[in-house]
């Protein structure tokens, strides 16, 4: 008899045995028989003409098929596509390019090598052109257009807030502080770049894509949009996500590459594969950050907060493909009034065109909450430290109260639930705070340097109710559907797509709570859109906030007709059964019991008359709310006053995502999510010389953590469930990343505070931080 | 990501691969590969020819021979860090193997390739200045000894002729009272020393310096050997003064250039940081050593 | 343009390939032995998802020629479990949480077992020293020190009992 084990069980994940034997099926591992290699040539200018694209040579290279350019794609009506911004980006140029490593031409080639071969000698002429890198530059009257179809450089401009309360706010503050941030460019890099196999069938008419994408249905609804002139239209395309290695947001965007491949399946009547290598995932893929923000915080001299605000420029490169929620050109950046009560505030974001690869939000952020979360929690520990209250201290003053949710923040969000005093308590207990403190303090006089950094985060993940959530006008619902077979088992398809988040294991784990059906007995698909429900994928936290909520009223639909079943086997009214996982019985005589097995049996075989047979449902999920997870972060740090190193000594983690699912899963999820929090602050920068070069394009120059700089992440938890939720889940794949820098932020200006420092920008390099004691009189050299 | 098409010999002598070299031109020596390979994979650098010596298993060994610690060229960085003989006699050079790139590259990574290679971010030269080494090469005319501090003559260059196959490398003997040590400080592990500092010195019976060697790894075009810094060290009593001494005239030495690592200044700090840390070390090190057998 | 006819073993079995020079091991493996449990993740020799073990030794087999493996004998994540049983650094992944996404995960098995076989008593630093060369971007690499220590245990366990 197999134990049942739903919610709260660290149930070894059902995926898992195909990975470990190399069994796992990534889209560089498809082979079809006839396939064809598509290989890509880049441009080096930033901003150019294309004077002339000479593919002689390369239709002279042994393999070569083809060569495709922006003006054969242009026939087809192809050379350029919608973003899922409605702005519009290029396929392949016509005549110019507009940043470095954009795609100009692409080569079809009956092997990979000879792909290789054929796109080192096409021969592309350009004319370069001034370049605009520098998004406050491109502002400025007389700057050079990034766009021709533009009438200048910036994008939009989108406010929230009262404005004229947080004037007045400002004007009659007791305190104000105020900080310029920029929180540069940076790139998910997940271990799979992105890829696909594109394979039109001729005959029937069907284009068949394998694809590393984090949203297959809207990725199919897309490209019939684009390409359904050709004959490509909804039904006969099937997109198939197979195992992704990481997706992290960077393989929701449609890149060039895919349109081009599906072009080359269509113009050749072949499978037709795209794979990049890791240079042009970099240089070329969709960025994430890039928000050049001044924000202002105005207090009272006892601390209490009061208002906020905040203005930023969004360097977007040229277009934007961001992948927001339309609404939200900035994502959902005005959750930056965090976990604090404020009173008022208000926002404004300037969406800018620079000659850089286009995106912005494609590195687990959530929709910029990344970017919220590291200002506020800047903000506060600044202010915090003006004032000379301990950033604790400040922190618990300021924490929505718990008896205030659900709570309506001052620029409009209605969080669900919270505890922020809970989880910064634990958090404290559990590094030994205030012994940290004392520590510090006698360091200090030694004249060692030893930082204590919060970020007490409030996420909002989820997207999104209908009201006021859409991506290209699909609303952001999710979808499961469940069918019981006669046997007792089942099987679930879901239209979200995980890249290692484990959802094999956990909708199994809510749809067994829910239904008493053991885990290891329901298969979970996702990702074929011939077979899964329409939904709008994986990124942002969604899945278990939305999809999870799904499965579960999925599952009580199920119930529901379990129950009539159920009825009529015990010859029991419907009124007078009761549900213990797993089986109905009758009121006071538990003995008159029927299992889920036993009625799914009798769907098929004895099913009541009138009543259709089978035992199966599918639920499309309009969230009410976003969910708000949340925690608090600690970390501590010793600088080396000789090299600028800094050291992280330890670091406690403290989440709280509602109900946990899995709790090894929810662990996993923080460590990873951590990593790539400290990573940004650290390490990672993608930049740019005034000429649009790029330095960050490999993993040479782009830094990617090993075991040796990761800290040994410690974790603990609190449980605040959603009221909301059906079981009262958050989601918390983004949390880690999102609370994280701000923590190593803290904590490095906390050990250099009493030199006169008060802000650094990331990444926190050992030559910034040793500038820094260089100007303060505090490097050493031993 | 993938390279350009090359003609590919695998040699069963060492004589063969000199001729082969030297009827080749275009032609490069494919050791550990780790430096050659990743640039023919962006066609960075398109030989017409591989010459494969990794299976002239004469060329790989350590052993200590009348004055000298020899190590064949083709000798792994990983067996170098793992040997027990080099982590007891020879720290510096167990501490230089154990940093160069990652573990796994380690694996394939010849010690020869790294000095042959003339990187100057490349870790060893650095730490063969400090200990005054030797290099054998093999050409056309035979064999050849060069000492180590005229061999690197520029950025991806040294003194080995066309057709010379770099062969041994000699460390002299470990002496009792000397010790060693390599200090770099990379950003992570796999990238190259924002600046690393090697340092070898021995004492005299009263605890005096009787010799010392400081190189410097990727604070200029080639890796560089802070003689003002170790002849200062000569003759004195090691105390912090004469090691803060050092330390600064190792920073003068450097000339580093400004990168996404650090600015000309940084670095140059750096140097006398690291210098000094090493020094330190080497010193420790230098002082427990009683000349045991090895 | 040179062919080679190159003969090697592969998780136990012989093969025989006429390749091309600049053929690299990885793709020999993964297209031409169709074994595609070893992956490619990077373009610098960074990533360590291609990690094979080379004539005992765990190496990337994206900056190895294919030429270069000629009479060599090289261990993949298919060559890991033998006569159906997994490798006890296959169960520690599993048992621990050591993979979420998978893509890293052989590679870095690869380089656990060499690890295992040369220390088989690690330290939580000497197990991230010797992954050091093996990226993983969804794990933060807690799990996997543990799915390490997990196996370096049931194999000295085994060897015991």
């Amino acid at each position: 008899m197999v134990e049942c084990r739903g919610l709260g069980h660290s149930v070894r994940r059902k995926e898992d045995p195909r990975f470990i034997r190399g069994k796992g099926h990534y889209v560089d591992d498809i082979k079809l028989p006839g396939m064809l290699y598509l290989d890509i040539v880049r441009s080096p200018y930033a901003h150019a003409k294309i004077v002339k694209i000479d593919p002689s040579k390369a239709l002279a290279t042994p393999g070569v098929a083809a060569v495709v350019t922006g003006k054969d794609l242009d026939k087809y009506g192809l050379a350029w596509m919608p973003t899922l911004m409605s702005d519009k980006q290029m396929v392949l140029p016509i005549d110019t390019v507009k940043y470095q490593a954009q795609e100009v031409a692409a080569v079809v080639a009956t092997s990979r090598y000879a792909a290789a071969d054929g796109v080192a000698v096409v021969e592309v002429e350009y004319d370069p052109l001034p370049v605009v890198v520098d998004p406050f530059k491109a502002l400025e009257k007389g700057a050079t257009k990034v766009r021709d179809d533009k009438e200048s450089n910036h994008i939009w401009h989108w406010e929230t807030g009262d404005k004229a309360k947080t004037d007045k706010a400002f004007k009659d503050a007791e305190v104000v502080v105020e900080q310029k941030l920029h929180i540069p460019r940076i790139h998910v890099a997940s271990i799979e770049t992105c890829g696909c196999v594109a394979s039109w069938e001729p005959i029937e008419g069907k284009l068949t894509m394998y694809m590393t994408t984090q949203a297959p249905h809207a990725i199919r609804t897309v490209i019939a949009l684009v390409a359904g002139h050709l004959g490509l239209s909804e039904e006969r395309i099937r997109v198939i996500s197979p195992d992704i290695g990481g997706g992290f947001g960077g393989k929701v965007p449609v890149y060039p590459g895919y349109v081009i491949a599906i072009a080359a399946s269509v113009l050749t009547g072949k499978p037709v594969k795209w794979i990049e290598d890791r240079s042009e995932n970099l240089q070329a893929d969709s960025f994430a950050r890039d928000y050049h923000i001044d924000a202002a915080l105005a207090a009272k001299k006892d601390g209490t907060l009061q208002a906020l605000r905040i203005k930023t420029i969004a360097d977007h490169g040229y277009t934007d493909a961001a992948a927001n929620p339309s609404k939200f050109p900035a994502g959902l950046f005005h959750v930056a009034t965090g976990s604090y009560d404020f009173k008022s505030a208000h926002m404004e974001v300037d969406g800018v065109y620079t000659n850089k690869p286009p995106g912005g939000i494609a590195y687990r952020c959530s929709f910029r909450v990344t970017e919220a979360v590291h200002t506020i929690e800047r903000m506060a520990d600044i202010m915090a430290h003006e004032i000379g209250m301990d950033p604790a201290e400040f922190r618990m003053k300021n924490f929505i109260a718990p008896e205030r949710f659900p709570y309506t923040s001052a620029l409009g969000w209605e969080y669900d639930s919270g505890n922020y005093g809970k989880a910064l308590r634990l958090a404290m207990d559990m590094i030994g705070y205030e012994d940290l403190r004392k520590e510090q303090k006698k360091k200090r006089e030694k004249g060692e340097l030893m930082g204590i950094g919060i970020s007490s985060f409030t996420e909002i993940v989820g997207a999104g109710p209908s009201k006021t959530f859409d991506i290209l006008g699909i609303k952001m619902f999710d979808s499961c559907e469940i069918r019981v077979h006669p046997t007792g088992k089942a099987i679930a398809r879901f239209g979200t797509k995980s890249q290692g988040q484990g959802h094999e294991t956990t909708y199994a784990q809510i749809l067994a709570e829910e239904l008493g059906i053991p885990p290891e007995h329901i298969q979970v698909e996702e990702g074929d859109t011939d077979t899964a429900p329409y939904g709008l994928g994986t990124y942002a936290s969604r899945s278990t906030p939305v999809a999870g909520a799904a499965a579960a009223i999925a599952a009580r639909k199920v119930r529901d007709k379990a129950r009539k079943i159920a009825a009529h086997l015990l010859e029991a009214a419907e009124e007078d059964l009761e549900w213990e996982r797993g089986k109905f019985f009758v009121k006071g005589t538990p003995l008159r019991a029927k299992t889920i097995q036993e009625i799914a049996f009798a769907a098929y075989t004895n099913h009541p008359q009138g009543m259709e047979a089978g035992l199966e449902a599918v639920d499309y999920y309009d969230p009410p709310n976003l969910t708000f997870p949340f925690g608090s972060y600690i970390a501590v740090v010793d600088i080396d006053r000789g090299t600028g190193q800094v050291h992280v000594r330890r670091f406690v983690a403290v989440d709280d995502c509602g109900v946990r699912i899995n709790p090894m899963i929810v662990e996993g999820q923080v460590h990873g999510g951590l990593t790539m929090g400290m990573a940004p602050a650290f390490l990672e920068e993608i930049a740019y010389d005034e000429n649009g070069n790029i330095r960050g394009g490999n993993f040479m120059e782009y830094l990617l953590p090993t075991a040796v700089e990761t800290p040994k992440w410690e974790t603990g938890e609190t449980v605040t469930p959603s009221p909301h939720h059906p079981i009262g889940a958050k989601g918390v794949g983004e949390s880690a990343t999102v609370g994280a820098p701000p923590a190593f932020v803290n904590a490095v200006v906390d050990a250099l505070w009493h030199l006169g420092v008060r802000h650094m920008e990331i990444p926190i390099t050992p030559a910034r931080v040793w500038q820094v004691l260089k100007e303060k009189g505090a490097a050493l050299e031993l | 990501m993938i390279p350009g098409s090359f003609d590919y010999v695998r040699p069963k002598t060492l004589s063969e691969a000199v001729s082969l070299l030297g009827k080749n031109p275009e032609a490069k020596i494919l050791a550990g590969g780790h430096s050659l390979i990743p640039m023919m994979r962006f066609r960075m650098a398109t030989p017409s020819m591989l010459i494969d010596i990794n299976q002239l298993s004469e060329l790989a060994y350590i052993k200590e021979d009348g004055d000298w610690l020899r190590i064949g060229s083709m000798t792994r960085e990983a067996d170098v860090d793992r040997s027990e003989l080099v982590r007891k006699r020879y720290p510096l050079l167990a501490d230089t193997a154990r940093v160069v790139a990652d573990p796994l590259v380690r694996n394939l990574a010849t010690l020869g390739g790294n000095i042959a290679h003339a990187d100057p971010a490349n870790d060893h030269p650095a730490t063969m200045l400090a200990y005054g080494a030797q290099v054998v090469a093999t050409g056309p005319k035979g064999e050849r000894t060069m000492g180590i501090s005229d061999f690197f003559r520029g950025a991806f260059e040294t003194a080995l002729a066309p057709a010379e196959i770099l062969t041994e490398i000699r460390i002299p003997r470990a002496q009792a009272r000397s010790g060693g040590a390599y200090f770099k400080l990379e950003r992570k592990v796999g990238d190259y020393a924002t600046a690393a500092v090697a340092v070898q010195l021995s004492l005299d019976g009263s605890g005096k310096v009787a010799s010392a060697g400081i190189g410097l790894t990727n604070v200029g075009l080639t890796p560089i050997f802070a003689r003002a810094a170790s002849d200062s060290l000569e003759g004195k009593k090691p105390d912090d003064g004469a090691i803060a001494e050092a330390a600064k005239l190792a920073s003068e030495a450097a000339e580093p250039v400004e990168d996404y690592r650090g600015s000309e200044e940084y670095k140059r700090h750096l140097v006398r940081t690291l210098t000094n840390r090493a020094l330190v070390s080497a010193l420790k090190r230098a002082e427990a050593n009683t000349g045991g057998a090895s | 343009m040179s062919t080679h006819k190159i003969s090697l073993k592969l998780n136990g079995e012989s093969h025989t390939r006429d390749v091309e020079s600049r053929l690299l091991l990885v793709h020999l493996i993964r297209e031409d032995l169709n074994l595609t449990g070893t992956h490619i993740g990077c373009d610098t020799t960074s990533c360590g998802a291609c990690t094979v073990i080379l004539n005992g030794r765990p190496v990337k087999s994206c900056t190895v020629f294919a030429v270069q493996a000629d009479g060599a004998e090289i261990t993949t994540v298919e060559g890991l479990a033998q006569n159906g049983n997994l490798h006890p650094i296959q169960e520690g992944f599993m048992e621990k949480h050591g993979l979420q996404c998978g893509y890293c995960t052989p590679g870095m098995m690869m380089t656990s077992v060499a690890l295992l076989k040369e220390n088989p008593s690690p330290t939580e630093e000497e197990i991230r020293w010797g992954i050091s060369g093996n990226l993983c971007r969804c794990t933060g690499y807690v799990n996997i020190v543990k799915a390490v220590q997990y196996a370096a245990a049931k194999m000295k366990g085994e060897s015991n009992g």
